[in-house]
């Protein structure tokens, strides 16, 4: 196969386009690749070639962080198959999940100690496996891209909600 | 059997023509050059056997006659007889306003603002920050190529990791000003970590506790066959030893029940020898402080316990950014394999204490901490310049602090997270609000927080010539590129029109390309030079390096061509030798970038072989 820097992110890394995969290959062939791209390794190059490496690096780096962070990948494997998740044009969510929502919100702005909040962090942490779990279920068995594209916008808000509870974590630390 | 390879000569580079390249350690309080001479990094002493140059510049009196500034050694000598004029702890100021220098007025010189930088007021005249460091920076080139009797190829030059851009690029400038091709900005941490991993042959977590002179940096990095992978870093590119020495002489001065305010000269004595104390306290339980403020002898012992006290917020600032960095990389404190102590102020032994306390293991401390910093900079530029054998090393290191854009009410859009591996590129879509809006004003900010107010500005640009269309109709793709320095460039293209506006994110704080040029004019570092010569000089330099590249890259890669495009590169090669021969620059240039422009395609075609060699041979997952 031919590889350029249109190539998608799967293509690049040698790896099957599925939700599922293993990390410790995923480090390593990021470490292979840019050992070749990197821009030190053309410290004493033409600008040509520096450029190219520059370009090149930048793109590794950009599919490495969209393959390593699950929520990402999910939403690269909905735009490649044609159902985006356009997440600022679609809010619709089932009302069940809203409900739940706002009570974690309410929860949050009522915690007080670090106990509470890190006790949230914890429900909230555990909500998350159980629909990263569901995601590569849709994913690689079901292959059902709108239904997938659905659980990452639900998922874009229990992260949202996992930064707000760490964030106030934060604020008692100092 | 195999052929032996025969180059032409000129052609490649000779075993014993080996490239000068070093690492500079540009410090707070001192700086250091290093070098890798038969395959060992060690630090380059000056003609009287020292190897730590005090980061100290005095200026002299133009109207007394005479060379004009003192640098180092002599320099710190003169302190306290000459403060005003006597310019130490510069590192503070780089990249910097005025009123973003922490304690700026407990300066023993003036600090002014000018352009909306911070510059030093001397007898001198005025003096940017850049050039007080070129002056430390252009020393410790001439050390360098005196040692090898040979002209410097490049140097890779250390910064602290939470070093924001404004303050990479000054560093960067400086350097350019003291005539240094900078190969690379490296993390102080980083380059830490490179001299203690390659000596014990270290694989797994390190923590790397940097606590210099003047900024503190704490960096987590995965060490794998041979790639150092920062994970996270953190710190405070105004916390150091320097502020030990302030808080402890404050408190001596406090408890001596002084209050008249203290004169120049008496800052400076009161400050040096709050520093001959800390550092004796290293050794012994305790020492005695001894000064004369106000027409007042003071004599006071102070204890170990003493200092500890007086300096215990700013230790506990330290373990803040410890822990929090921790949580950045995502591991908890169980998971670190060693702790590396980095920077003079980690000889004061409650910050060992304290450190080996909460990591539940005793720091690695074999390395000179003064040193380690220049000697893993030398270990980097070595292999940057092409003389290690061994291609294993490789650095990935990230951006420290994240960087936005301002968006409606004062608020920061994210755009490139902290601790995002370099180089990183990250584009984000924005649209006009009004009916008709032609031009767009973009604020790039760097920080953590979510008001611009509180973060730190690093540009202002505008996208003029955008079509007239109804509000949000428009689509301007903001691109942010951060290099493999750390340094950052900002595009901007109205995706319908196709409008660009580009900016290096330098005219805010950094030098333009006129100043610059200047500034070389009158500089000390380089006014022996003709300009002019200098000039042809490095044109030949570029195009005698595009050469020898490009017949690298031909002997190893030429069958991606065909013969026309062969003979183009070629013909292309041997115009440009023969423009070398001349005494136009210009001419020289030309050459040099028409074979360059030539090599385009080719340079395509071989990085894409270069990326499929990395996966050669690993079939697709689980196909």
């Amino acid at each position: 196969m031919n590889l350029n820097l249109q190539s998608t992110d799967f293509e690049i890394f040698a790896i099957e386009p599925r939700f599922g995969l293993d990390r410790a290959v995923l480090d390593a062939r990021w470490k292979d690749l840019q050992r070749e791209a990197h821009p030190d390794r053309f410290a004493t190059a033409d600008a040509q070639s520096q450029r190219q490496a520059m370009q090149w690096s930048v793109r590794i780096n950009e599919a490495y962080q969209r393959l390593k962070d699950p929520l990402k990948r999910a939403a690269y494997l909905c735009e490649l198959n044609g159902a985006p998740i356009q997440a600022e044009n679609n809010t619709a969510m089932p009302a069940a999940f809203l409900i739940q929502q706002m009570q974690w919100r309410e929860d949050l702005d009522e915690a007080n100690g670090l106990s509470d909040l890190e006790r949230m962090a914890d429900d909230v942490a555990l909500v998350r496996r159980n629909m990263l779990q569901g995601l590569q279920t849709t994913a690689d068995d079901l292959r059902d891209w709108p239904a997938l594209a659905q659980q990452v916008r639900a998922l874009m808000f229990v992260e949202r909600f996992a930064r707000d509870v760490e964030s106030r974590i934060d604020l008692l630390g100092q | 059997m195999a052929l032996l390879q025969i180059s032409e000569p000129g052609q490649s580079l000779d075993p014993h023509q080996r490239r000068v390249a070093v690492g500079i350690d540009l410090g707070t309080t001192h700086s250091l050059v290093a070098a890798v001479r038969h395959g060992v990094a060690e630090c380059l002493p000056a003609t009287d056997g020292r190897v730590i140059l005090p980061s100290v510049v005095r200026y002299l009196d133009p109207a007394q006659g005479g060379s004009g500034r003192q640098i180092g050694f002599d320099a710190l000598a003169a302190q306290v007889q000459d403060p005003a004029n006597t310019v130490s702890s510069v590192k503070r100021l780089m990249g910097r306003s005025r009123t973003q220098v922490v304690d700026v007025d407990k300066l023993a010189y003036t600090v002014i603002e000018q352009d909306g930088m911070a510059v030093v007021d001397t007898v001198a005249g005025r003096k940017t920050p850049m050039e007080v460091s070129a002056e430390i920076l252009a020393t410790l080139r001439f050390r360098a190529e005196d040692s090898f009797d040979d002209e410097l190829y490049g140097a890779v030059i250390t910064v602290p990791a939470y070093f924001d851009d404004a303050q990479r690029q000054a560093t960067k400038d400086a350097a350019q000003l003291a005539g240094i091709h900078v190969l690379r900005l490296i993390n102080e941490p980083t380059a830490a970590a490179i001299a203690y991993g390659l000596d014990n042959g270290s694989e797994g977590v390190y923590a790397i506790y940097d606590l210099g002179g003047g900024t503190f940096d704490i960096s987590i990095l995965r060490l794998t066959k041979g790639v150092f992978e920062v994970m996270a870093t953190g710190g405070d590119s105004a916390l150091g030893g320097d502020d030990y020495d302030q808080a402890l002489a404050a408190w001596v001065i406090a408890q001596a029940g002084v209050s008249a305010l203290l004169n120049a000269s008496e800052r400076a004595a009161v400050h040096a020898e709050a520093r001959r104390v800390k550092e004796a306290l290293s050794s012994s339980a305790s020492e005695c402080f001894r000064a004369l403020v106000a027409g007042q002898a003071i004599e006071k012992s102070v204890t170990n316990a003493d200092f500890e006290r007086c300096t215990a917020a700013l230790t506990t600032r330290t373990m803040t950014a410890v822990r929090k960095v921790l949580r950045d990389a995502g591991i908890s404190k169980d998971e670190v394999n060693g702790v590396v102590m980095v920077g003079g102020s980690t000889r004061m032994p409650v910050v060992r204490r304290t450190v080996g306390e909460f990591f539940n293991q005793e720091p690695l401390t074999n390395l000179n901490p003064d040193e380690v910093v220049a000697l893993g900079a030398a270990i980097q530029a070595n292999a940057l310049a092409g003389n290690s054998r061994d291609g294993d090393l490789l650095l990935l290191d990230v951006i420290p602090l994240s960087l936005g854009i301002e968006t409606m009410g004062g608020l920061v859009e994210r755009i490139v997270p902290r601790n995002s591996s370099i180089p990183t590129a990250l584009a984000q879509d924005f649209t006009t609000y009004q009916d008709g809006q032609t031009a767009l004003a973009l604020h790039v900010v760097q920080g953590e927080r979510d008001l611009v107010a509180d973060c730190r500005s690093l540009a202002r640009f505008e996208l003029r010539g955008i079509p007239p269309m109804v509000a949000g109709a428009a689509r301007i793709r903001v691109t942010f590129t951060v290099d493999a320095d750390g340094l950052l460039s900002v595009s901007a293209k109205e995706q319908g029109s196709g409008v660009e506006a580009r900016v290096d994110v330098k005219p805010a704080y950094g030098l333009s390309d006129e100043q610059i040029a200047a500034m070389l004019q009158d500089s000390f570092a380089t006014a022996q030079q003709d300009m002019q010569a200098r000039a042809l000089v490095e044109a030949r330099v570029d195009a005698d390096r595009m050469i020898a590249a490009t017949r690298t890259a031909l002997a190893a890669d030429a069958d991606l061509l065909e013969g026309d495009e062969r003979k183009n590169i070629d013909a292309l090669i041997e115009a440009l030798s023969q423009s070398i021969t001349g005494t136009e620059a210009a001419t020289i240039e030309a050459a040099t970038s028409a074979l360059a422009k030539g090599t385009e395609a080719f340079a395509a075609m071989r990085m894409n072989r270069g990326i499929q060699h990395a996966l050669a041979g690993k079939k697709l997952e689980e196909v």
